[in-house]
């Protein structure tokens, strides 16, 4: 009897033990993944599974893109090295359970600000690196060139998990056209599909519409209609629950939109710390204890404006040049006319 | 009561480390889902669900409840089991049979019909039938139509659909027809074991299915007409057939492909419960003088049925749970509608997984009982 009870109190005593560890794990400092992201040495960062110019990654396995440009970002000023991230592709549906439990510490995927996922599901939406809306891709043979021309019956292909169902729904539902959604798990099958002819109309996100019409067998033959249906502000998001994480992505971010904004380029950073402007002297961290307050040091900003560049640098070497959207619209700087407009870094 | 003890005591400490353990992680993701302000809780099943599906057996808009989208998904993946499920029974009895004849070319055919398609992933061969096969199909505007109605395209298979008028007659016609020969086989069994005589029951029935519906069309005042599919311009190069009855695509390819697939098994299945059953028994059966029929129906296949059964059990279960590849395709089954869309909309990950493995467990558990029940009525009779 007594052998049984020995083993019975060393398993209730490895139970006890596994309880405290979790809870006092849980307790933890006040941020949890910055301790951890600098024991591991790397970033963890959730891209989508191949969207050009957003996140997609090259034959050798080289990530670029505007999204992967922020968790690049992240990894300079946190580690001192914006390669030091590691990119775990994920689909529209895996993306937020990832991040809620813990698998990734950044998303920075082309997801949508919307109320419900920023109170509702554990997340917190840190701002907006993209200004996006839905659009439709149609054949140009079919002679369509007004989402007004859509009858009843048309087929409609995209992806599941997204807001493009819902946005969708509400767009044929106001317009009494019934229609019929094809809804695939992954962008490549949903490609695929429409480019066989499966379906009349291709809806998503335009910035992808154009970046995906790039996959297709022949481009010349597909054209995006202008009627833009949604506001689709795209950003990355982090885990509720981890404030200091969350300032560190956030205005890791609006670094790089400011530096564009006071014209610091990769190129110019280091000389621009002899600048007149305090502002600019602020962002490359010649004046000022900005970085303190993540428990970061001075030159956070420079490190990613040098190793990254700003945000026009990125759009330009990701979006403009690829030939996916040279026109970069809302998203230009408010000092141009465009509505990128991030607080001062002070 | 020392005896007792050591019986007893490995039991409950397994029980204990169970709950424990189990504890642990509810736990565990208790507090994971308050650090995070996730609220745990099935309400959101009534809520609206404000996403549209593709192919549906009940009616069903994004104005409905995320209940009902959980209905639409179950039934689409319930429909897409009992297709595959009688098409794979049908291929693979007739593999398992052709593989045991005689006849070389049948045989060797069967054979390779069967290293050729268990060999191969089940989700490339899904991949295989939608992307590769189903998509050479024509567009709906060039395409031919079969037998006049029907039309096979890219878009989907179009049928004629019925119109019935008076459908309860007729119906109830067919109820009738089929109550009477179930009381004739009764009677004719009967008549057999104790006069010694045979009644063409066979052609009775055919001739009850036959008369007492048409009987209901001549009398009954059933009267059915066909909806057939017209071809209906959307744009200068986009067609689409309206009116009739719409198969999608995705339907053909995922019931093709998991029929082809799990046929395989059923056939060897079938081969193995064949030739298990001795050969003594069929010459014993041919040298009391019944027909080469009836030592099929009466002698080889009663025995041979209690060595299929229980592995064919085994891939009905399977065929159900492979269903669940359909997400890769946009067949809304299950997987993509409820633990795909409604999860993303919702959030509630925790609810919609747990409600998904509970509804498949059920659906396996439901077959295995019914195959268990089936298994048991032809097990031998032990007096």
């Amino acid at each position: 009897m007594f052998k049984y009870l020995k083993q019975l109190t060393s398993l209730v005593a490895m139970v006890a033990v596994l309880f405290t560890f979790t809870t006092e794990s849980m307790a933890a400092k006040k941020s949890k993944t910055l301790k951890n992201t600098q024991k591991k040495g790397f970033v963890r960062c959730g891209v989508s599974q191949g969207l050009p110019g957003f996140s997609n990654a090259d034959a050798a396995g080289n990530w670029t893109g505007v999204d992967v440009d922020v968790c690049r970002a992240v990894a300079a000023a946190v580690l001192g090295d914006a390669n030091k991230v590691k990119f775990t592709p994920l689909s529209a549906k895996e993306r937020f359970t990832a991040l809620t439990s813990g698998e990734i510490d950044i998303l920075s995927r082309n997801t949508t600000w919307t109320l419900s996922r920023d109170a509702d599901i554990g997340l917190t939406f840190v701002g907006v690196n993209f200004y996006d809306g839905q659009g439709f891709m149609v054949r140009k043979s079919s002679g369509i060139t007004s989402v007004n021309q859509f009858k009843n019956g048309i087929s409609a292909c995209t992806n599941i998990g997204t807001t493009t169902e819902l946005n969708m729904r509400d767009f044929f539902n106001s317009r009494g056209i019934s229609y019929e959604p094809v809804a695939f798990e992954k962008a490549d099958e949903v490609v695929a599909a429409y480019d066989s002819g499966r379906c009349d109309t291709y809806t998503t996100d335009k910035s992808g519409l154009a970046a995906q019409r790039t996959k297709m067998s022949n481009p010349d033959e597909h054209m995006v209609l202008p009627e833009t249906i949604s506001k689709e502000p795209l950003g990355p998001v982090v885990r509720q629950g981890d404030s200091v994480w969350e300032d560190i992505v956030r205005w890791s971010l609006n670094a790089m939109i400011e530096a564009e904004e006071y014209g610091i380029t990769s190129a110019n950073a280091d000389s621009m710390k002899t600048s007149d402007n305090p502002a600019i002297k602020r962002l490359v961290g010649a004046e000022g204890e900005l970085g303190a307050a993540f428990g970061l040091d001075n030159e956070w900003s420079l490190r990613i404006i040098k190793q990254v560049g700003n945000y026009g640098e990125s759009y330009k070497r990701n979006i403009a040049d690829t030939g996916i959207l040279p026109d970069r619209g809302p998203n230009q700087l408010w000092t141009k006319g465009g509505i990128l407009y991030v607080p001062p870094a002070r | 009561m020392n005896f007792k003890l050591k019986d007893l005591g490995p039991q409950l400490i397994t029980v204990i480390a169970v709950v424990l353990i189990f504890g642990f992680f509810t736990y565990n993701a208790q507090i994971n889902m308050e650090n995070r302000g996730i609220d745990f809780g099935y309400g959101f099943l009534s809520q609206e669900s404000s996403f549209d599906v593709q192919f549906s057996l009940i009616e069903y808009d994004g104005s409905h409840s995320y209940f009902r989208a959980y209905l639409v998904g179950l039934l689409n993946t319930i429909l897409v089991s009992v297709i595959g499920i009688i098409i794979a029974t049908i291929i693979g009895v007739i593999v398992g049979v052709a593989r045991l004849s005689p006849n070389f070319l049948i045989n060797k055919f069967a054979a390779y019909y069967v290293e050729f398609f268990r060999n191969i992933p089940l989700l490339l061969q899904i991949f295989f039938w939608y992307f590769a096969a189903l998509r050479a199909l024509p567009l709906p505007q060039d395409a031919e139509a079969i037998f006049g109605v029907f039309f096979l395209t890219i878009k989907g298979l179009y049928v004629p659909a019925f119109i019935w008028e008076n459908f309860n007659i007729f119906f109830y016609s067919i109820v009738t027809s089929i109550i009477a020969i179930i009381v004739i086989r009764f009677q004719a069994k009967k008549l057999r074991e104790t006069q010694g005589k045979q009644i063409p029951v066979f052609l009775i029935s055919i001739g009850l299915i036959l008369i007492l519906p048409l009987l209901s069309f001549l009398i009954g005042g059933v009267s059915l007409s066909f909806e057939i599919p017209q071809l209906k311009q959307l744009a200068a190069t986009s067609f689409v057939y309206d009116g009739g009855l719409s198969l999608p695509p995705e339907l053909i390819a995922l019931t093709l492909s998991l029929s082809l697939y799990t046929a395989t098994f059923i056939a060897e299945c079938v081969r193995a419960g064949i030739q298990g059953v001795s050969k003594g028994q069929k010459e014993a059966a041919a040298s009391i003088g019944l027909t080469p029929n009836q030592v099929l129906k009466l002698v080889i296949m009663p025995q041979a049925l209690r060595i299929i059964i229980p592995p064919t059990t085994n891939q009905y279960l399977n065929l159900t749970k492979n269903s669940s590849l359909a997400a890769a395709i946009a067949y809304p089954d299950l997987v993509l509608v409820f633990a795909g869309t409604a999860l993303m909309q919702t959030g509630k990950a925790i609810e919609i997984v747990s409600i998904t493995m509970f509804t498949y467990l059920s659906l396996s558990i439901s077959i295995s009982i019914l195959m268990n029940w089936y298994n048991k009525k032809i097990a031998i009779q032990e007096k």
